[in-house]
């Protein structure tokens, strides 16, 4: 820490609340905008009070049983089983590289590496999902493409095995008569938990915030839309909000500018608020996982 | 020698429970990174759906004089270097900034508050950045028209179809959304740099900008080298998000938005011009490897350690 006078500490905090409230500063917007009367977003626009209180953008959206309901339910699916197959993945080939005694380990560890050197790139992608496998309009599209596994977490993991399970206990528990999935299981798995949770809570956040799978993968099928796509179709057409819930009709108009607000509301606060308590995972992940990867 | 053989095999069969451990990511592999590898051969064929991928016609370099044949082609790759060079210069510059800021706190409350808040941004997903800079930038409604425009006496600007204003709002938006992200990394190097340097300066009469110059800087070269390199490795990728939702995919403003990646997508899957898509896709992944393996062989040369091979 900079050995330092006063007036440059003051400096030096007054920039930082000035950052802190630069990150801040959006979300009163957004909840402002969802709380304010339709009447008063037209006449004030967005305004980071709300001008007239009102609730109507979340009556509309509970009384319309919208379809923001199923997207949600879509996107905890998609993110609980991405997260959980990334994880069983990644562990199960990070450790068998582990393995000094591995044949075939460099040539193995190779083509994984390469992957992060070279890619083909989105046309390719696409064209040998959609038409060799046919994912267009399946679960499926949401969840394989891109986000499965990524080479750089097998690393990391493996990087953790190696320095962290000695091999002289995996060695014993071989001798015990132990199988290569007991050990695993009951030696590496226990020892490795604070690299299995980094890897969880990073895989966790990408299928949450994944909009592009949507976008690329789903082009009839709306409703295996998670939660983001559904935003992003909202935000270009109010109209499908209501496109669930036949009985209204036209009848009622639309809050839209206070419902778009609301909605962006609704999908990120549950990320807010269990970011502090993952808050350290979260930092450990970003800073492993770049400069000293 | 001749036990050899066999005791060779036996190592592969004792092994065998471990390859098997690793058969569904490698064939993930395959599926996801090795086959598109392959696929981008396409770029020197004519793909015809009726015919089968495998079964379309080679047409040579046509694809690529097809692509160069309108002024698209230099938009876009204009476009991705220049917003990588100006992101990488700037997000550097405000990322070793701030960290520095939160060096300087005292306040151990404070420090781990700001932490926190300055990643809110990087967790959220382009979608709810997109709301959020249409909460600001909406024509109608937009705080910016509204609210500060009108406090100033500014005429309202239709801000989605007004070109020239994208470069500045674009990386406004990428600043605020990756600050906290590079700061944290630059951070993490700072609190590691010993006390009694600065002691020892502040002894000899240093101020603090020399404290800065002289001792903070030279800790972080290596990082900022590092990520630098690793950033102009990726200069021919773009982040599909940040160009095609944040400006809501609006076509009055693809001559400043317009990059590798959004032109890929859009010139496939809206405008179903296949051979102009797969020659962009296709310069962008061997441009791409040539400036990854580059980044990384200088990176080697600084600091082993932060290489990726």
């Amino acid at each position: 820490m900079i050995q330092n006078s006063k007036i440059y500490r003051i400096l030096m905090s007054l920039v930082m609340l000035f950052f802190v409230f630069a990150c801040l500063l959006p979300f009163a917007l957004l909840i402002s905008g969802s709380l304010s009367s339709e009447s008063s977003l037209k006449a004030f626009g967005y305004t980071l009070f709300p001008r007239e209180f009102s609730l109507e953008a979340y009556q509309y959206i509970w009384t319309t049983k919208s379809a923001i309901f199923r997207s949600y339910g879509m996107s905890l699916m998609y993110t609980a089983v991405g997260t959980i197959a990334n994880m069983c993945m990644t562990f199960m080939f990070a450790y068998p590289l582990s393995r000094e005694s591995l044949p075939g380990r460099k040539v193995i560890s190779f083509i994984l590496f390469f992957t992060m050197l070279f890619n083909g790139g989105f046309v390719p992608t696409y064209l040998i999902y959609a038409n060799i496998f046919h994912i267009v309009d399946t679960y499926w599209g949401m969840v394989v493409p891109y986000l499965l596994m990524n080479a750089f977490y097998v690393i990391m993991c493996r990087t953790y095995i190696t320095s962290n399970v000695p091999n002289e206990v995996v060695e014993a528990a071989r001798i015990d008569g132990a199988g290569e999935m007991a050990v695993l299981l009951r030696v590496v798995t226990p020892m490795s938990r604070p690299i299995l949770a980094t890897i969880a809570l990073m895989s966790a956040i990408a299928y949450w915030n994944n909009w592009t799978n949507g976008v690329y993968f789903i082009r009839i099928r709306t409703e295996l839309y998670g939660i983001q796509n559904f935003l992003n179709s909202v935000m270009n057409n109010v109209t499908v909000l209501s496109s669930h819930s036949s009985s209204l009709g036209t009848a009622r108009q639309i809050p839209s500018t206070g419902i778009r607000m609301a909605l962006a509301v609704i999908a990120v606060i549950p990320v807010l608020i269990a970011y502090p308590f993952f808050q350290k995972s979260f930092v450990a992940g970003i800073t492993v996982g770049s400069v000293k990867g | 020698m001749k036990q050899k053989y066999p005791k060779h095999k036996k190592r592969f069969v004792r092994a065998l429970p471990l390859y098997l451990m690793m058969l569904p990511g490698f064939l993930y592999l395959v599926v996801n990174n090795y086959m598109p590898m392959a696929g981008l051969a396409l770029a020197f064929k004519k793909v015809d759906y009726s015919a089968g991928i495998l079964n379309s016609p080679w047409t040579g370099f046509s694809n690529f004089k097809y692509l160069f044949s309108t002024k698209d082609a230099f938009i876009f790759f204009r476009n991705t270097i220049l917003y990588n060079l100006a992101f990488i210069f700037l997000g550097n510059l405000l990322g070793v900034f701030t960290a520095i800021a939160l060096d300087s706190l005292k306040k151990k409350f404070f420090r781990r508050a700001s932490q926190i808040v300055i990643l809110i941004p990087y967790l959220l997903s382009t979608v709810i950045i997109s709301y959020i800079v249409y909460a600001f930038l909406s024509g109608s409604t937009g705080f910016v028209n509204n609210t500060l425009l009108k406090a100033l006496g500014g005429e309202p600007v239709s801000w989605y179809s007004q070109a020239g204003y994208w470069p500045v709002i674009l990386v406004i938006v990428y600043l605020w959304m990756s600050f906290g992200y590079s700061s944290i990394l630059y951070y993490s190097t700072l609190i590691g740099i010993d006390k009694t340097y600065y002691e020892a300066a502040v002894v000899d009469g240093a101020s603090i900008l020399q404290q800065i110059r002289f001792i903070t800087l030279p800790f972080l070269k290596t990082t900022i080298i590092t990520l630098v390199l690793m950033a102009v490795g990726r200069i021919c990728y773009s982040d599909f998000g940040l160009f095609y939702q944040i400006p809501m995919n609006s076509g009055l403003l693809y001559s400043t938005t317009q990059t590798i990646d959004t032109y890929v997508y859009r010139a496939l899957l809206e405008m179903n011009d296949i051979g102009r898509s797969t020659a962009a896709g296709f310069l962008q992944s061997i441009l791409g490897f040539v400036c990854i393996f580059i980044a990384n062989t200088v990176v080697s040369k600084i600091d082993r350690e932060s290489a990726l091979f």
